[in-house]
Formats: C-alpha cells, structure tokens, sequence
C-alpha cells in the first residue's frame, strides 16, 4: 500500500476538499493503484537528466508598465458570489 | 440541398458565389441540431439568436459588395473551456454553471474577427479531464457513429457536433489527446497545434505547458483554414511563439513525393485492437503508394509517457484548480461557518469525481517529501520523451501512428476503473509532452461500423507538412465523405 488514510486526509486539506469517509477510501484506493502504475518511472535512470518543465526556450517576457483599458470594477465583481459595494465579501476571517 | 452536410470551403464557396446566404446555410444547421441534438446531446448552450443576427449582419456586408474575410457567415462551435464574453462559459462543471465571462479568449476574437458565427458552446470532460465526455457534470456525448458509444474526450462535444453535422467545424482543446482522440472516435479531422502556435488567452487552464487549441473539422482543408484563423503571436500569452504564420492552405498540394514517414515499432502494441492495427498499415501503404518513404524510427520511452503525464498534468491541475475558491466566480456553498469551510465546501460540492481525484493526485505529487520522486521525476522523464522525437525527427519528417489503441468504447464501459480510461491515451499523450504538433484523420471503419484514427506527428510549428501528408491522404481516400447514420 503506497498510499494511507492519513495520507489521503493531509493531501484534502492541503488542496482544500472535504471528503467523507467513504470518499476517503475510495480515493485511498484509486490513488493506491495510479501511484503503483506511476512506479514504472522508476525503471528509468534519470539521474543525469534535466527536467523539462517547458517545451520551448522560454525566456521572461517583458513589457512596459504602463496602463491600459482594463476591467471595469463593475464587470470583475460581475461574477463574485456575494460582494459589498466594490469589495469581494467572504465571512468573517477574524473573531 | 442539404446546407449544414457541406465542408468550410463548399460553403465558402457558395457564399462568394452568391448562391446561398449566411442566413440559410445557419437555419440548416439550427434546423439538423433540433433534429438530432436530443440523441448526441452535443451542445451545453446554443446562441440561436445570437446566430441568426450574425449571420444577417454577414449577408448585409456581402450585399454591399467586396470582399469578406475567410470564415464569414459560417457556423461554428466552440468547446465549452474557451471563454466567450456574456455567453455561459462553464467547462462542464457545476463550479462554473453559471459563469459569464467579461471577455474574449484570443481565439474567440479571432474568429469574431472574421465574421464567423458562432453557434453556441460544446459539451466536454469536466476541466477538460476525461477520454469520453462522460465526466460532463450534465450530461454524457453520444457518438454519432454508434449511439451507445462514447465520442471520446475530452472535446467529445466539438467532435460530435461536426460528424452529426451540427455546425461547419468546431474549436477544441488538447492536453493529452483531447482533440484527436474524439476526432478519431467521430471519423473526422482534429489538430493539435504545437505548443505556443495557439494563444492560451481565454482558455481556461488545465495544464498550463500542455494544453492548446486547435480545430476539429469534416476534412483537412478545413482545418487548414481554422488553424490559420487562430494561429499567431498574442501579447496576452507569454507562452505564444512570436514566429511567422506560414500559409497553411498553400501546403495542401498533393504532393507528398520523397517525404519519410516515420513508423515506430512501439506503437504497435499488444492489445492494440486487431481491425485498428490493420486500417493504420493499410493507410500507411497508402501513404507509400502517393510517394512517401516508410521509414522505421524508435520512440523508446512510450511506455513511460501515461505515468509520466499524469503526474505533469494533475500537478500543474491542482495548481492552476486552486483559484476555484468560491470568492470571485464561480460555485460557493451555502451558509458556511468560516473562511476555511467555504473553501472546502464549495470546492466539495463543486468539482466532480474526476478533477478531485487529479487535484488529490497532483497535490500528492507536488507535496513536501514527494515532489523529487514524483514531479521532479516525471519532469525527466517528460526530458528523454521529448529527445527521442527529437531523434526520430532527424530520419523523417512525419510520424504516423494509431490515436487510440481501440476504436469508440461503450458508454459506461471504463468509467469506474481511472487508469483503464487513462490508458485509452497512450498514442496521443507523448506528443503534448514533446510540445508537438498532431493530427487525427479517419482511415477506415470497424466492421461494427466505428471510425479509425491516422495520427499524423509533425516537428514543432510544421503543422504544413502534417496538413500536406493528411489532405494528400484525404484526396487518395473516401473515408472523410461517410456520414454517420443519424
């Protein structure tokens, strides 16, 4: 078993999903079994190899900072589940 | 005359020559959707008015006179992950249901750009993630071919709509196949373009150094023209290659005299399916017969590319998912106690099976203690993938290949076993690893009647020479003439 409960409760907090106890074995399990096919890569000798993390010569790309015709507040809070005038409104984060 | 049966180019046609309006050719279209949409279930959202006005709006100018831009007055379908401003953009999930984008993804404004009309938005995997479209939060893609067969994935909605004949052409997106997969599974044309030819501006993202956008069209010409709609540097992505657009249509000779066409051994694979294996040798004497030279090529670490992808894949997933919060847009829960249990909540009651069990694995991948035996791992292993094509690539110049091992599954048939479904990837996913430019055209039928996929491999930003190699196919075959018998 590559993969624990305990395991699987760490990795929901971490990526911010509840889980019920049945979902937690289920994914328990199906992780389990992707984790031990993803073992294969460990056939391979990698230890001189340079990690790809993009394909092409990518280099920063600059611009001036300057300012442009952008969102209007009105069109960005368009979409927020509940707002206060121009603000985002979340439930309280402090007691 | 059957309107909505015909390519871009014969409607292009009939439109320069004034025969038939925008407005006709799109009631075909609307007409043929409310015929057989109820049986595909393709679209999620359809802009019929919207249309209509469009393509009135096209009819005006071509009354005027002069000369209009390429995709004028003809009808499209855009996949369901590409933003398009206050049309409901929901990548097939409840977290988005009822999002309304205050913008234009780069390739939407290219095609509105081109007065193309735009019909309404295709059904997909939730997130792009998925072979079948039947990780859809509403509902399952049927195949037009076989109605208890699945389209594939994850643009299962594009690829549909186009065989059925329920727009001109479509947009998709391809992360590890989902453009060419489906595009086999329908019998019609799907190219994934080389990683940065597409801006990425408006796509919602997956899998930030894999995913691109590309066509899904009834023959090669086709595609040729969509690809060069949307193809071209874009100030708003930093990953687009600031590179000369060639003339795509200009390739498409015929001509495929001395080109070597790469076989590699380990796409021949046990399990393959036998009807599939026999159409792909008998395309590829095809290929010979026009002039092209078989040349056998090794790609010796295939075998590794489904491991290697979904760890590359789920790891930049659970990164770029995180911004599904509950607090800009999107899904939040009800009444939640505190800040944290809105995020848990929402993300819960939000995301389908699927994407929580690829933000699970990617999150996994990249945590502390796990990240050099997975990511790191999986980074280096994505290092000796991309340097075998780029071997195989100096004795020939395209790669020919199965896209899927299998044709169409059956609905149901792989949705409780994960690693089944992502197996059905093998052929495609190496090639979005590599950055590289793919394509899926139809080569024959099962005897069942289900469609078999080419997939033609081209060297990065040589989509011309795939297109070539494809439409010199095309003109020597029928198949892309079948229809489906809806």
């Amino acid at each position: 078993m590559k993969i624990t409960i305990k395991d699987v409760e760490h990795v929901a907090r971490l990526a911010r999903l509840e889980l019920n106890e049945a979902e937690k074995e289920r994914m328990r399990a199906q992780l389990d079994s992707i984790l031990s096919y993803i073992d294969k890569l460990n056939e391979l000798d990698t230890s001189a190899v340079e990690p790809t993390s993009h394909v092409l010569p990518m280099v920063n790309v600059f611009r001036e900072d300057e300012v442009r015709p952008s969102l209007s507040q009105e069109e960005a809070l368009a979409n927020a589940p509940d707002r206060h005038d121009l603000f985002f409104r979340v439930p309280k984060i402090l007691e | 005359m059957d309107l909505c049966r015909l390519t871009i180019h014969e409607m292009r046609e009939l439109l320069r020559k004034g025969e038939v309006s925008s407005t006709e050719i799109v009631r075909s279209v609307l007409d043929r959707i409310a015929q057989v949409d109820g049986q595909v279930k393709a679209y999620i959202t359809l802009t019929e008015e919207k249309a209509l006005k469009q393509a009135e709006a096209v009819d005006r100018k071509a009354g005027a006179g002069g000369a209009l831009p390429p995709l004028a007055g003809i009808p499209l379908a855009i996949k369901d992950v590409l933003c398009t401003k206050g049309v409901p953009t929901t990548c097939s999930s409840k977290i988005l249901q009822s999002y309304l984008p205050p913008y234009d993804a780069t390739a939407i404004q290219r095609l509105k750009a081109q007065d193309a009309v735009l019909l309404g938005k295709t059904n997909m995997d939730e997130f792009a993630m998925g072979s079948s479209t039947e990780n859809s939060a509403f509902f399952p893609t049927r195949n037009p071919w076989g109605i208890d067969h699945v389209p594939g994935g994850s643009s299962g909605g594009s690829a549909a709509a186009v065989a059925a004949d329920l727009c001109a052409a479509a947009l998709g997106s391809d992360t590890g196949g989902s453009i060419r997969q489906p595009a086999g599974f329908c019998g019609i044309a799907g190219l994934k373009p080389t990683y940065g030819l597409v801006s990425r501006y408006g796509l919602v993202a997956f899998a930030s150094s894999l995913d691109q956008i590309g066509p899904l069209a009834k023959d090669v010409q086709d595609c040729a023209l969509l690809l060069q709609a949307i193809a071209g540097h874009d100030p708003f992505d930093s990953t687009s290659a600031d590179l000369p657009v060639p003339d795509y249509s200009s390739a498409l000779t015929g001509d495929i005299r001395g080109i070597r066409i790469g076989i590699p051994d380990e796409y021949f694979i046990e399990g393959m399916d036998p009807e599939v294996e026999a159409a792909i040798w008998t395309a590829i004497q095809t290929l010979e017969a026009l002039g092209g030279k078989q040349e056998k090529v090794l790609l010796p670490h295939t075998p590794y590319a489904v491991a290697t992808y979904y760890l590359v894949a789920t790891a930049e997933a659970s990164s770029n998912l995180a911004r599904y919060d509950g607090v800009k847009y999107g899904y939040r829960t009800s009444r939640p106690a505190d800040l944290l249990e809105m995020y848990q909540r929402s993300r819960r009651e939000g995301f389908g099976p699927e994407v929580k069990r690829r933000i699970m694995l990617g999150t996994y991948a990249l945590s502390a203690g796990y990240y050099d035996a997975y990511y790191l791992k999986a980074q280096k292993v994505r290092t000796l993938i991309r340097r075998d094509f780029e071997q195989a690539f100096e004795r020939c110049e395209v790669i020919a290949t199965p896209t899927s091992p299998t044709p169409a599954f059956k609905v149901g048939e792989k949705t409780e076993n994960p690693l089944q479904m992502y197996l059905s990837d093998i052929f495609t996913i190496s090639v979005n690893l590599a950055g590289l430019p793919g394509m899926s055209i139809p080569c024959g039928f099962t005897k069942a009647g289900l469609p078999i996929g080419l997939q033609l491999i081209g060297k990065p930003f040589d989509e011309a020479t795939i297109l070539k190699v494809a439409h010199a196919y095309e003109q020597a075959t029928d198949w892309h003439l079948r229809k489906p018998p809806l």
